[in-house]
C-alpha cells in the first residue's frame, strides 16, 4: 500500500517542555523540524507543573551548583549518574536565564531578579539547611514555560503536527532509526515521517497505575515505541508516589492538610501513624507515610467496601480554619471525592506521580543501544520524562524535572545539530516494510469482530500495578504480579472496539495507547521483582535496606524474552570529586 | 457525529482535574447540547488549561459567555 512520506531533518515526538526545548534548538539552527503531539502543545502535561524549576541562581541567599549536585545525587539514592547530574546542575542557571530572556514571566524580587523559594530536598552547604532554589511563575510555571517555548518555536518556523499520534519507530537492518510512522487523528490517515534524526519527548506514563496524578494522555507512547523496536528500557522499577491522592480520582491533596493538623485513619478509626512514627506521626516524610498507608491496606485495615483506601480526617479543624488555611481543599474534595471535608474524611491512597526510568540516553540525549558500553542507536534521541539520563536515579527531587526538560532538551537538540553537521546522519533509504508494523497493528484492531474490551484490560492493568507493584512492595505479591501482568499483556493482544470510524476515533487511540501502557507495566513489574533491595522509590518489605555492593546498577529491560541486564552507575562526575554513597537521611 | 468525536478528543487535557471534569460532562451531557451551546463549548475548549481549571474551581471570575456552561461543568 502506498503511504504518504514526508522528509524532515528532524522529527520530535512530543510538544511538552522537553520536546519544545529540543525543537527550538533545531529550528534556530535552520533545520526542517516537525513536532508531533497528540494534543495542542500547550495542553501537554508540563502544564500541570506548579512548583517551579530549580537552579542555583543564588538570588535570595548563597547557593551554587555543587550543593545542587549533592542534593540531586543524594535524592537519587546514589542511583543517578554523577556525570549527567553535574552537567545538569552546572547548566541550570543558564537554562533558566535563557528562558527568562525568551520572555518567561518568572516571579521577581524587588531588585528585579528572579524570586526563589525553598522546595523539599534542596539544601545549602551539602545538606545543612533548606535553600531557596525553585524559580516559579506564580502557580503556573509549567504553563508559562510551554507558552514561552511554543511562541518561540512558531517564530523559528518549527512545523507542528497537532493531534497526530506517533505509532512506531522505523529502524533499518543496521538498527538505525529513520523516522516514525504516525496517524492523523482527524482523518485516521497514516504517514511516514522520514527523518535524519528522531527525538522522543513523549513524557511520562503514570496511567499504568489505578491511582495516578497524571493526565489521561500520559501513556508512555515513546517507551512502547522504543520497546517494540528492540530498544531497552532503563530503571523502570522506580516510580515516585505522593501519599495523598483522592482514591479513585488521583487528584492531589496537598501535604499542607497534614501540616495544619489533619491526620490519617484506618477502617477502625485508628490513627495508625502513631504506631509507625510515634513522634512526628502524620508529619513523617512522604515515603514513611506512604509505606504505612500501604501496609494498613495490605493487612486488611483499609476503609471502604473493598478495604482499599485510607481516610484523611480534617473536620476537627472546623470549616473556618479549613477555608482560611487550606483554600481550595473543600472544593477539590467535594468535586473529586464527593465529600465535604468539613464534615467527613477524604478517602486517599498513595498515588503515582513521576517515572524515573525510561529510554536510556547519555547526557547528550543519544539513545543507548544496550546496557554494555557507550554505543548509541544512530538517529535516535530522547529527552524529558520519557528518557532516563539518568539524573533522577531512584528518586527525583521536586523541581528537578522541569530543569531536566530544559537542560537535556537543549543538549539533545545540540547533539542532533552536531551530528548533522558532521554528516553522521542522513536520509538513509527507507526499508520497504517501514510502515508495516504500524499498519498491521491498525489492521488487526480494525478487523477484530470480537475480543477484549480496552476499558476492562486497561482497568485490570492499572489494578494489577497498584496492588502488586505500588509504593511498598511485598515479595509474594510481586511474584503474583508478574504472573498477572503477563496475563494482561496476553489479553491486550486481542483488543476489540465496536466503532471503527476513522475520524477522531478515541476508542482506537485508547487501544493503541494501551499497547504502550502494557510495555511500560510489564517492564516495571519485571524490573521491580528482580531488584532485591530498597532504594529510593523502590521499597520492598523483604529487602528493607539499600544494598550498594550488589545493586548500585541500572536495570535494562529488553522486551524480547523479558530479559534483564544491568549497567553500573556512573559514580565519576565530569570535573569534581565523586559523592560517595551514604545513608539517605534528612 | 465527527464533530462530537473531535470535541471528545479535545477534552484530553494536560491536567488530570480537567480530564475528569470534562469527560464526566461529555459522557452525560454532550448529546443534549443545542448548536449554540455546542459552539460555546468548542470555544471553551480552546481556552488555556489553568484558566479553565480556575473557572471550574470557582477561583476566578468566569466570563459571561461561559457562565452557564461552567456552572453545568461544576455540577457534572
Ligand atoms: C501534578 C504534577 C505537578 C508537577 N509539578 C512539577 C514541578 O513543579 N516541577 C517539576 O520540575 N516537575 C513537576 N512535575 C513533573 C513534570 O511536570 C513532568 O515530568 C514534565 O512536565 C514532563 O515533561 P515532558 O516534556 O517530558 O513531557 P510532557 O509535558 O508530558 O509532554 C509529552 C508530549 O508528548 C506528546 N505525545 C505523547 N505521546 C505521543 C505520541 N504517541 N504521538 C505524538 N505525541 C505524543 C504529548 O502530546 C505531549 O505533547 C509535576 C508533575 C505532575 C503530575
Amino acid at each position: 500500500m502506498a503511504i504518504t512520506t514526508r522528509k524532515f531533518d528532524a522529527v520530535v515526538v512530543g510538544a511538552g517542555g522537553s520536546g519544545l526545548r529540543a525543537a527550538l534548538q533545531l529550528a534556530e539552527a535552520n533545520l526542517q523540524v516537525a513536532v508531533l503531539s497528540k494534543v495542542f502543545p500547550t495542553r501537554s502535561h508540563t502544564v500541570a507543573a506548579q512548583g517551579g524549576v530549580s537552579a542555583s541562581l543564588g538570588n535570595e541567599e548563597p547557593d551554587n551548583w555543587h550543593w545542587h549536585m549533592y542534593d540531586t545525587v543524594k535524592g537519587s539514592d546514589y542511583l543517578g549518574d554523577q556525570d549527567a547530574i553535574e552537567f545538569m546542575c552546572r547548566k541550570a542557571s543558564e537554562a533558566v536565564i535563557e528562558l527568562e530572556h525568551y520572555g518567561m514571566p518568572f516571579d521577581r524580587l524587588d531588585n528585579g531578579k528572579i524570586y526563589q523559594r525553598p522546595f523539599g530536598g534542596h539544601t545549602s552547604n551539602y545538606g545543612e539547611r533548606a535553600v531557596k532554589r525553585a524559580c516559579a511563575a506564580a502557580d503556573r510555571t509549567g504553563h508559562a514555560m510551554l507558552h514561552t517555548l511554543y511562541q518561540r518555536n512558531v517564530r523559528a518556523h518549527t512545523q507542528f503536527f497537532v493531534e497526530w499520534m506517533a505509532l512506531d519507530l522505523i529502524r533499518n537492518q543496521s538498527g538505525d532509526v529513520l523516522g516514525v510512522v504516525a496517524m492523523e487523528m482527524e482523518t485516521g490517515e497514516v504517514m511516514v515521517l522520514h527523518a535524519k534524526a528522531t527525538l522522543l519527548a513523549t513524557g511520562g506514563a503514570g496511567r499504568i497505575y489505578a491511582a495516578s496524578t497524571n493526565a489521561y494522555i500520559n501513556t508512555g507512547d515513546g517507551l512502547g515505541m522504543a520497546a517494540r523496536a528492540g530498544i531497552p528500557l532503563e530503571d523502570m522499577e522506580f516510580w515516585q508516589f505522593h501519599p495523598t491522592g483522592v482514591a479513585g480520582a488521583g487528584v492531589l491533596i496537598t501535604e499542607g492538610v497534614r501540616g495544619e493538623g489533619g491526620f490519617l485513619l484506618n477502617k477502625n478509626g485508628e490513627r495508625f501513624m502513631e504506631r509507625y512514627a510515634p513522634t512526628v506521626k502524620d508529619l513523617a516524610s512522604r515515603d514513611v507515610v506512604s509505606r504505612a498507608m500501604a501496609t494498613e491496606i495490605k493487612e486488611g485495615r483499609g476503609a471502604g467496601k473493598d478495604a482499599d483506601y485510607i481516610l484523611l480526617k480534617l473536620d476537627h479543624l472546623g470549616a473556618d480554619v479549613i477555608d482560611k488555611r487550606l483554600p481550595g481543599i473543600r472544593e477539590i474534595a467535594k468535586k473529586f471525592a464527593n465529600v465535604d471535608p468539613a464534615k467527613d474524611p477524604i478517602p486517599v491512597v498513595p498515588t503515582c506521580h513521576y517515572m524515573m526510568g525510561g529510554v536510556p540516553t547519555n547526557m547528550h540525549g543519544q539513545s543507548l543501544a544496550g546496557h554494555s558500553g557507550g554505543t548509541s542507536v544512530k538517529g535516535l534521541y530522547a529527552a524529558g520524562e520519557c528518557a532516563c539520563v539518568s539524573v533522577h536515579g531512584a528518586n527525583r527531587l521536586g523541581t528537578n524535572s522541569l530543569l531536566d526538560l530544559l537542560v537535556f532538551g537543549k543538549a539533545a537538540g545540540e547533539q542532533v545539530v552536531r551530528d548533522l553537521a558532521a554528516d553522521v546522519l542522513s536520509h538513509q533509504e527507507l526499508p520497504k516494510d517501514a510502515a508495516d508494523r504500524s499498519l498491521a497493528r491498525l489492521a488487526k484492531l480494525d478487523a477484530a469482530k470480537s475480543g477484549e474490551s480496552v476499558h476492562e484490560v486497561g482497568a485490570e492493568l492499572r489494578r494489577t500495578m497498584q496492588l502488586h507493584c505500588g509504593v511498598f512492595r511485598f515479595p509474594d505479591s510481586l511474584a503474583e504480579g508478574v504472573r498477572k501482568i503477563n496475563e494482561v499483556a496476553q489479553r491486550a493482544g486481542s483488543l476489540y472496539f465496536k466503532d471503527k470510524s476513522k475520524v477522531f476515533n478515541t476508542a482506537r487511540v485508547e487501544a493503541l495507547e494501551l499497547e504502550n501502557l502494557v510495555e511500560v507495566a510489564v517492564s516495571t513489574m519485571i524490573s521491580a521483582n528482580a531488584r532485591q533491595e530498597s532504594r529510593g522509590a523502590h521499597d520492598r518489605s523483604d529487602f528493607p535496606n539499600r544494598d550498594d555492593a550488589t545493586w548500585m546498577k541500572h536495570t535494562f529491560w529488553y522486551k524480547e524474552g523479558n530479559r534483564l541486564e544491568y549497567r553500573p552507575v556512573q559514580l565519576k562526575p565530569l570535573t569534581v570529586e565523586s559523592f560517595e554513597p551514604k545513608a539517605r537521611v534528612y | 457525529m465527527a464533530e462530537l468525536d473531535r470535541i471528545r478528543w479535545q477534552c484530553r487535557r494536560g491536567m488530570l482535574e480537567l480530564d475528569l471534569v470534562l469527560n464526566r460532562f461529555v459522557e452525560r451531557e454532550l448529546g443534549g447540547l443545542d448548536p449554540g451551546q455546542l459552539q460555546v463549548f468548542k470555544e471553551l475548549l480552546n481556552e488555556q488549561d489553568p484558566m479553565l481549571l480556575a473557572w471550574v474551581m470557582d477561583q476566578e471570575e468566569v466570563p459571561g459567555r461561559y457562565d452557564q456552561l461552567i456552572r453545568r461543568l461544576r455540577q457534572a
